[in-house]
This record gives C-alpha cells, structure tokens and sequence, in this order.
C-alpha cells in the first residue's frame, strides 16, 4: 500500500505548491480559472487531424510553470501518470483510420496516427494547464473563484468536501487494505471476496463518518449557508492579465504560428 | 450566571435498534465547575455527551441548560451556549484552512467579518496556532489538529465546554499543553476521558457512569479511593495514586 500512501502525500505537495509567493500566486484566482478555461477550449476546438498548429500553446503552461517558480519535473510526472489513460483512448485510431494523410520524407503518417497524437498533445497540454493552475491557486480558491464566477453553491461546497475527505478516506483505505495484505501471508488472501467486504466496510465508515461531521457543523451554528469573509479584489494586475493572454491564445488559435514560422524559414529556399 | 447551569432530570436514552444507553441519569453541573466523566467503554459516555447540544433527543427525561429546556426552537441558543470537542479532530476540521474552519462557527453567529477576524486570532493565539492559520488541516499533526479543534470552539465563546476524549491520542507534551488550555477555560467544564491522571488533575467533580447510570458522583479524591467501586466500574486508581514501581511506597 506504499504506493497509495506515496501518491498522498505526492499530491499533498501539489497543494503546498500554492503557498508560493509569486505575482501568479498573488494573482485573483477567477484570472488564472478564466484564462485556464479558456487555454483548454480553444485547444480542444482544433480540428482532429490538427497537430502542428498545438504545439504553440505549450507556451502558457510553460511560460506559468517558469514564472510562478513551480517544479517541473514534478508536474511533467503528473502529466506522465496520466498518460496510460489517453493511450487507451487514442490506441485504435492508427488501426481504424489508415488513409494516409501525410508524408514526411519516406515516411506516410496516416490519418489515424495523427489524431493519435493530436489527443495525446491535447491531453498534454490541457492536464498540464490544470495542474499549473492547481500547483498556483490551490484547489479551495479554484473552488471560491468557479463560484465567484456563477457555479451554484452547493456544487463549490461538494467539491471542497470530496478534497478534503479524500486524504482521510484515502488514509483509511489504505489502513484496512495494510491490514488485509499482512495477514494474507502473500497469498491472495481470500481473493475478491475479502476486498468486496473491505469496500463495504469504508463505505460505512465513511457514513458514519459524515455523520460525525455533520454533529460537528451543527454544534457549531450551521444553518445550510456557508459564509465566507475572505475579500478578493479583481484589480488592474488581473484585468491584464485575463487580456494579454486572452488576445496572445487567440491569435495562437487562428494564426497557425507554426507554418507562420515554417513558411518564414522556408519561403527563402528555392 | 444562571446560563451556565447544566441539569439532567431522569435521562432516559435507547437507541433505535434496542440498546439501553442511559438509563435514568439525573445530575446538576453549576457554574464554572470542572467535571469529569468515566466509565467502561460502552458505559454511555457518549451517548450522554451528545444530549448535551441536543443531537441526541432522549427517550425520556428532560435536559436545561442554563434553565432552557433543549426543544427545537431553543436548539440554536443550546448550541450557541455549549461548545463541542469531538474525539477525532478530523470530524470537526471540515473546512479547507485552519482559518475558515474556525472562523466558521463565528460567521454562523452572525457577527461581521472585522468582529470574526478578532475571534478567530484569540482563539488561535489561546491554543498557540497563530502560525497554521492559513494550512489545510490535513496538513497538520495530531496534536495540532487537537489544538486547532479546540481553536474552532472556543472562538464561538461558549459557556459551558463539552470535550469527548480530550487527550486522546496525544503525545506526552502536547498532552500537557492541553492540560494547560483547559485549566485556562474558567467556565463551566465537562469531558470524559480514561485518562484518569489528568480527570485527577483539572477536575473538582467526578461523575462514574455505568451501564447507563450515575454509580457515583464525587470529588476525584473519594471516587478513586473506593477500590470496590473502581473495580466494579471496569475503572482503576489514576497512575499518581498507585503505588511506586520501585519502592511500592505510595
């Protein structure tokens, strides 16, 4: 269970990552959802056979990661586990689509095989963008700003809830599953059976569990409303912000800057 | 200050499915007393604790506190007057900082945010944990998530403070500094704990539950010399009155 424990506490870094001290952390967080949100439409808008006009966009992930001093390496793994995932989406398209579409030299790339890669790049690029804007903002102020931004009440206050008990189920998971491994003796134990129960068992305890909480709320005065005294101030820094960005995505999107700078090189040869 | 005043008039408390938990329990907690309460595990502890604040409706019987007998309408005052430590912190930290979870009972209280921020930095700075305002509380240890959960509490300025298993848990010195916050709260005190060392050092009154009823009820000096009661209540002489290990004095 080392590995459940591990990835805890991996992501518990990403959360430490937002008390950075940087003008991106600083930033209000509705700037950094909006331009966020944006970045992740327009890349996902482009055609599926479009490959070369993605890799641009990479420019906004990297250009935050560098400016907002976060660790690279560390949300590239990020990137990487979740990689396996878009293999399998993406996987049958080279075998299904094989017009050729393209030939690079001796090689003919099919239709397939570029969308392949194309989902992959977006996945990329679309999951490093939300990292980025995790490891800047942290996940309570994402939370703040989408409400801030018209997301009704009750979705923003179940989402702060599954990120919170998530490190307790997630430790107490791993506890009885601990558990369960030491005394199957490396054997399998009693195989599906005992983990159907294991299940069952954090199920309950995650009841009662809410239950406790809620105890806990009501002796504290809770009404169904949650207040929030924290003032956020969407200033000059953010309005550039959201603008500049904005105006530079757009451009990306439908200025191909790719064959821009292709055609720049290779306008001059004969 | 009558509203400090705790009474229990014949509790009666079965659960759903048949148990007896507490079975006609009748006592008076004045004001400003320091009361503890023991018993064997399934004794009805806590059972008892969660009537306190009107969780728990009794069967039968009746709760006041501070002459207000608990019912629907008075439930918010009731919660208002009485503050509740849970036994595990991470019940009572729900909210996504150190800050928000202790402002949170205040902004229920109604009061501004100027008068909120007031509350919630004396809370912090009573329990020592003006430095983790603004961390997540599951980025805390055991004794500071304790601390804060007792922060989160006291900023609602209850009268009378209710802790189930304070110092659970804890390691020797964050059990000690517990120990001191608790001595500083003047109001009126109730905990249960099996803890008996320190249920002989903060409290003048001992309540023994057993089975669902008051077995006895006195000052921690007469409760823990009555060897038969102790070992009919499951319960034992705290460690600082047993004799010592290496001579056997007492």
């Amino acid at each position: 269970m080392s590995s459940i424990d591990g990835a805890i506490l991996d992501f518990k870094r990403l959360d430490l990552l937002a008390f950075g001290d940087t003008a991106l952390h600083r930033l209000d967080a509705r700037a950094k959802v909006i331009v966020t949100a944006l970045f992740v439409m327009l890349v996902v808008s482009h055609d599926r056979y479009q490959l070369a006009a993605l890799f641009p966009f990479v420019i906004f992930p990297v250009a935050l990661i560098a400016a907002g001093n976060l660790p690279f390496t560390y949300i590239a793994r990020k990137i990487l586990l979740l990689c396996p995932f878009v293999i399998v989406v993406g996987i049958f398209n080279p075998l299904i689509d094989r017009a050729i579409l393209l030939h690079l030299g001796p090689f003919a790339i099919s239709g397939g095989w570029l969308s392949f890669f194309s989902i992959l790049t977006r996945s990329i690029l679309t999951v490093g963008s939300a990292f980025t804007l995790l490891a800047l903002t942290g996940f309570p102020a994402v939370c703040r700003a989408l409400e801030q931004l018209g997301m009704p009440r009750p979705f923003a206050i179940q989402l702060l809830f599954l990120y919170r008990y998530i490190f307790v189920l997630t430790e107490e998971g791993g506890r009885a599953a601990r558990a369960r491994q030491l005394r199957s003796c490396g054997k399998k134990g009693m195989g599906i059976r005992s983990f159907g129960t294991l299940i069952g068992n954090l199920l309950l305890r995650t009841w009662q569990r809410a239950e406790r909480v809620h105890i806990a709320m009501l002796s504290r005065g809770f009404d169904g409303r949650f207040h929030s005294g924290r003032e956020t101030k969407f200033g000059r820094n953010e309005l550039v912000f959201i603008c500049g960005w904005s105006i530079f995505l757009l451009l990306l999107r439908f200025v191909d800057l790719s064959q821009l700078i292709g055609s720049i090189f290779l306008g001059r040869l004969p | 200050m009558s509203h400090h005043i705790v009474e229990l008039k014949e509790l009666h408390h079965t659960y759903p499915d048949g148990t007896v938990a507490l079975d006609g329990v009748s006592f008076t907690i004045t004001h400003g007393e320091s009361v503890g309460i023991i018993g064997a595990n399934g004794a009805g502890k806590s059972t008892l604790l969660l009537h306190l604040n009107g969780y728990l409706a009794p069967t039968s019987g009746e709760i006041e506190i501070g002459h207000t007998p608990i019912t629907k309408e008075t439930l918010p005052e009731i919660r208002r007057t009485v503050g509740m430590v849970f036994q595990d912190p991470d019940d009572q930290l729900f909210m996504p900082t150190v800050y928000d979870d202790v402002a949170f009972g205040p902004f229920n209280l109604g009061l501004t945010p100027a008068a909120v921020e007031e509350r919630v930095t004396s809370a912090l700075a009573k329990v020592e944990a003006g430095h983790l305002r603004d961390k997540p509380p599951y980025h805390l240890s055991g004794g500071e998530k304790k601390r804060v959960a007792i922060a989160t509490v006291l900023s609602m300025e209850p009268s009378i403070l209710v802790m189930d298993e304070p110092t659970n848990g804890l390691d020797p010195h964050a059990r000690r500094q517990l120990m001191g916050l608790m001595k500083d709260f003047h109001h009126t005190k109730i905990f249960t704990s099996h803890d008996l060392d320190m249920v002989m050092e903060l409290c003048d009154r001992v309540i023994v539950l057993g089975r669902g009823k008051v077995k006895a009820d006195g000052t921690p000096l007469e409760i823990f010399s009555n060897q038969q009661l102790l070992t009919e209540c499951r319960l034992e002489k705290p460690l600082s009155m047993q004799g010592c290990p290496v001579c056997g004095k007492n």
